[in-house]
């Protein structure tokens, strides 16, 4: 059963990368980018169904670095550096979060 | 001059490089605000970063922190290869488990620096660390021994050489 | 010219182990297990993206940029993932029912006895 649900979701996904970096017309930044994009929506799925606590500061965490990258993509296709000071402050932000959520989690207060 | 002096001074340097290096330096504008913006975090935040002790054989330690980034970087793609092939495992092959190693390192630093290296390579996160009794908590992906010796050769043996000739 | 193809393929390489990563975040059983594959992957992933970056871009503030956020991702996302594990073993989050053994747990109960 485990290894029927595997081969359907290797199935999937690679009709999707077929669509992407085949099908799709376009830039090879664009299609760069739909994959960082597709990634996204798996951590938002573990955001959504997380069944503790943990797990969805575990994958805002991961959110966070995954921006970097995805806005340092971003910002190549668009010939813009300021993309790069967006994912800079996002990574400083979300570390803080992360930390001051974990503390929250734990129990203790801020100051501590 | 005294020591926070100085290492308030080292901050102001290094932070007027990396705005040099930001941004379009020639403008009189960016000059300015770089040496204003350099000026309060050296004096809000500038006392850490030398702790004034005595700095022996600096060159040989140099030598020792390279040769430790090198390490470092080939145990995390060995790390990133394992994790990858687990994940696309049909079955998941994982044994999981919490151990803990013990650890000859006393200063913050050096056990701040293993504690981080550890989570980045294969298979170990760091979970707390002990500084009295000098023990890390690490979740093994991979459980593959359980006596505490083992693990220490296993784990930290890895790294514990290098960083013992960088820091101490 | 070979410059652009070293960009791009870390960029590549970098961008497959991100993916690596999340599947990682989906398939594995708990807190432990996911923290492990998607830190180690992500920022590993999102560190070649942006030394392609550097690499394809030169000394800019573009690549000087890039390079900043290569040494804070190295330096932030083990301590985050640190210390979310631990609050999660603090607030008894259990784990997958496959573990074999649980030192950290047993020193904790000696202790409080």
């Amino acid at each position: 059963m485990k290894s029927v649900r595997w081969f359907l979701g290797l199935i999937i996904l690679a009709a999707l990368f077929y669509a992407n970096f085949v099908v799709f017309q376009g830039d090879i930044l664009a299609k760069l980018i739909n994959v960082y994009l597709f990634s996204a929506l798996f951590v938002l799925y573990r955001v959504l169904i997380g069944p503790s606590a943990a797990d969805r500061l575990v994958a805002v965490d991961i959110f966070g670095i995954l921006i970097v990258g995805l806005l340092a993509i971003i910002g190549l296709a668009n010939e813009n550096d300021f993309f790069m000071d967006i994912g800079l402050i996002w990574a400083l932000l979300s570390f803080i979060a992360s930390l001051a959520f974990a503390k929250i989690l734990e129990g203790r207060s801020l100051d501590d | 001059m005294t020591v926070q002096n100085k290492s308030r001074l080292t901050v102001f340097v290094l932070a007027v490089l990396v705005w040099a290096a930001l941004t379009d330096i020639r403008k009189i504008e960016e000059l300015i605000i770089g040496l204003v913006v350099a000026a309060i975090v050296s004096l809000l935040a500038g006392k850490f970063f030398l702790t004034g002790e005595r700095r022996q054989r600096l060159w040989r330690r140099v030598g020792y922190g390279v040769y430790y980034l090198i390490h470092f970087i080939w145990e995390m793609i060995k790390a990133n290869v394992h994790v990858a092939y687990l994940v696309i495992h049909p079955r998941v092959p994982i044994k999981p488990g919490i151990i803990k190693i013990k650890t000859n390192l006393s200063r913050e630093t050096a056990l701040t620096v293993l504690a981080n290296s550890i989570t980045l390579t294969p298979g170990t996160l760091t979970i707390d660390i002990d500084p009295a009794k000098k023990i890390l908590y690490i979740h093994w992906i991979d459980v593959q021994s359980t006596t505490v010796e083992e693990s220490t050769r296993q784990i930290g043996g890895r790294f514990e050489a290098i960083l013992m000739e960088v820091f101490e | 010219m070979i410059r652009e193809t070293l960009g791009m393929s870390l960029i590549f390489l970098g961008i497959a182990f991100d993916f690596f990563g999340v599947l990682g975040l989906v398939r594995l059983p708990d807190v432990y297990n996911r923290l492990q594959a998607a830190t180690k992957c992500v920022t590993f992933g999102s560190a070649g993206v942006l030394l392609g970056v550097f690499i394809l871009k030169g000394f800019t503030p573009f690549g000087f940029k890039a390079l900043l956020g290569i040494v804070f991702i190295f330096l932030a996302s083990p301590v985050a993932a640190h210390v979310i594990a631990r609050a999660a073993h603090r607030t008894n989050i259990p784990l997958t029912p496959s573990t074999v053994t649980d030192q950290y747990a047993d020193d904790q109960k000696t202790q409080k006895k």
